[in-house]
């Protein structure tokens, strides 16, 4: 075989539901050609044969919240030559981290039966936190064509054509007319990553936010359009509090509203 | 001239006639694009037959505010535009520029077929006319035409609609876009409605237009027709939800880069990009490169793009316009002062589009008002 060698691809899972993991092996015909292209290492939802590092990329899933995490992350990015997180987890922490915002000795007291025997920390935090990534895919889970996409861009050296602008501007271009608009419904689309193809709103529902806030989102006066719209404080609390709960635009809006 | 003549080649047709019309357009191998009720909006959608037009629906708008109602009519074009314009089917939102495929030695260009539709659009407003004439010479008028919206726009057949029925944001008025069309068409249709009868005037607005008329049935129109037409472009008119004093706004903008306004707008501007996707003339876009993962294909996409995004402005290290503030600023005053740099003209119609869409009812009038208001004197000469 006079075939260069392939890059390695690794897939670490750490505090996550594994979605974004299987947006990868729903890839399906692009997965026999991504097989092709890259010798997968370390995937260990697809299979238990590992290949030693370095990887030439790695893509991680899931956010630090025990500190066994918080080592192994650093082990995956000394082995890893480039780091993209994928999933909301990843970048921002996930729904797991409504935990930062309450006593972590409160939930494992109320959870398990012998609480002495949990590791965990108080916080559950982005990978982004602990090490240097190369890219965060956004979205909860994220978008097969996207993953696609990112790891097509890294093997050809290339970046990758992924907008952080408004969900609006996917919504608009689809021809979908403004639920917030035509029907009142309250949407977070305007303060949110583009990425999904505005599903709801296609469905004639609002966005809630599940890729994250937009690159410069505004969610205070998204907020004060959603009151006069009819929902209350506790409303607004709740609905930026949810998978991208800690990513800070989203933090700072929940805390602006009472529960 | 169209519009000159007062009723000199004039027809009215009815509703079997405005059927026949549809008929006549198909069989001459046009698409018909016109008004549809979806999604709780009018949109502009294949339409065959007359029965799929908005028979007996207005639209009620405001600031971020849309809501169809019922009318007590049965008008077909009893509503004012809604959320799309004409632009998505001349510059479309996404489309695909060309594919690349990797060959023995090198690569080879894969050219994307011209587009195989011709249409014929339906309801055209005089504002909207205007908008189409803007896109014209951003498109075609320079040194590089795109050949793209030039396919799309040659052999496009366009039944302008004479507005009756403006809605809570319209200032066609005020940029003098609107509300008669007096060309630009290959025919014009002012909807008659009174007790009893439901007819269309119909002026002729090209060669290609008198050939279609010939085709349908049709009778003279009289002093009569042309009065009543006359007064409800009158009655349009006079109710313009909106309005904006243009005197001296190319200066009024251009000269206060600094004003306390653009900050002010910017707490509530929520830089999502609507009012750019909606507006009628915004011709904004950028290109998506994508490869395959063997490497083997690649291909490049255009797409809608916005003043308002952080890439739209990125140059080597950054975005130079980083605030929702100068974003703000750039594009309202593109569109009502920098255009006439540019273009020799304003780039706005009065369509009132970007007010009505905007999730938070920002409003381009006010915004001007409230900069030419607080300055101490007239800027205009």
């Amino acid at each position: 075989m006079s075939n260069p060698p392939r890059p390695r691809l690794a897939v670490w899972k750490f505090a996550s539901c594994d979605g974004c993991q299987l947006s990868l092996l729903d890839c399906e015909e692009e997965l026999l050609a991504l097989a092709e292209k890259v010798e997968i290492g370390y995937f260990l939802e697809a299979s238990r044969k590992t290949l030693p590092g370095p990887y030439d990329l790695s893509l991680v899933e899931g956010s630090i919240t025990t500190p066994e995490d918080a080592e192994r992350i650093q082990e995956v990015r000394r082995a890893s030559k480039k780091l993209v997180t994928i999933g909301a987890c990843a970048t921002a922490g996930g729904i797991q981290a409504l935990r930062n915002f309450a006593r972590i000795g409160d939930f494992l007291s109320a959870v398990y039966a012998s609480p002495g025997y949990i590791r965990t920390l108080d916080r559950s935090t982005p990978i982004a936190a602990h090490v240097p990534v190369d890219f965060e895919l956004q979205g909860c889970p994220i978008h097969r064509f996207q993953l696609l996409e990112v790891i097509s861009a890294f093997l050809s050296g290339r970046s990758p054509a992924i907008p952080h602008y408004s969900v609006c501007l996917e919504c608009k271009r689809a021809g979908h007319p403004c639920v917030l608009v035509a029907r009142g419904t309250p949407c977070l689309g305007p303060v949110t990553h583009a990425g999904c193809g505005a599903i709801c709103p296609g469905y004639a529902r609002g966005c809630y936010g599940c890729y994250g806030p937009m690159e410069s989102p505004n969610p205070p006066s998204l907020s004060l359009r959603w009151r006069a719209l009819g929902a209350s404080e506790r409303d607004l609390h709740r609905v930026f509090r949810t998978f991208n709960a800690a990513a800070a635009p989203f933090r700072r809006e929940s805390e602006a509203h009472a529960d | 001239m169209p519009g000159q003549a007062p009723t000199a080649g004039e027809a009215i047709i009815d509703r079997e006639g405005l059927q026949a019309l549809l008929d006549a357009l198909s069989a001459r191998g046009f698409s018909v694009i016109g008004p549809r009720v979806r999604d709780e909006a009018i949109v502009y959608e294949a339409v065959r037959e007359v029965a799929d037009l908005p028979e007996g629906w207005t639209d009620r708008q405001d600031g971020g505010h849309y809501r169809l109602e019922r009318r007590k009519d049965r008008a077909l074009f009893g509503y004012a535009v809604g959320p799309h314009s004409w632009k998505r089917f001349l510059f479309p939102p996404q489309q695909r520029l060309w594919r690349a495929q990797r060959t023995g030695a090198g690569f080879a260009i894969l050219e994307e077929a011209p587009p195989l539709d011709r249409w014929a659009f339906l309801g055209v407003r005089a504002c909207e006319l205007r908008a189409l004439a803007i896109q014209d010479r951003v498109f075609l008028g320079g040194s590089h035409p795109d050949r793209s919206y030039a396919e799309r726009r040659r052999g496009l057949f366009i039944v302008a609609l004479q507005c009756g029925e403006p809605s809570g944001t319209c200032f066609c008025v005020s940029m003098e876009a609107g509300p008669k069309a007096a060309s630009g068409f290959d025919l014009a249709l002012t909807e008659l409605l009174s007790p009893g009868s439901h007819r269309f005037l119909v002026e002729v607005g090209s060669p290609a237009g008198e050939e279609i008329l010939g085709a349908i049935p049709h009778r003279p129109a009289g002093a009569a027709d042309r009065r009543e037409a006359d007064a409800l472009l009158a009655s349009t008119a006079s109710r313009m939800g909106r309005s904006l004093d243009t005197r001296g706004i190319r200066e009024l903008l251009q000269d206060h880069p600094e004003h306390p306004r653009w900050q002010e707008v910017a707490a509530r501007c929520l830089a999502c990009a609507n009012c750019t996707m909606v507006c009628p003339t915004c011709f904004c876009s950028t290109v998506e490169d994508h490869t395959t993962l063997t490497g083997e294909g690649a291909e490049r996409t255009r797409l809608w793009d916005s003043c308002f995004t952080l890439d739209f402005s990125y140059l080597h290290g950054g975005s130079v316009r980083k605030e929702i503030r100068s974003r703000y600023r750039q594009w309202m005053t593109h569109k009502l002062s920098t255009w006439f740099d540019q273009f020799g003209s304003s780039g706005c119609v009065g369509c009132g589009r970007c007010i009505t869409w905007c999730p938070v009812g920002i409003d381009l009038t006010e915004e001007a008002r409230a900069i030419r208001a607080s300055l101490p004197e007239p800027t205009h000469a």
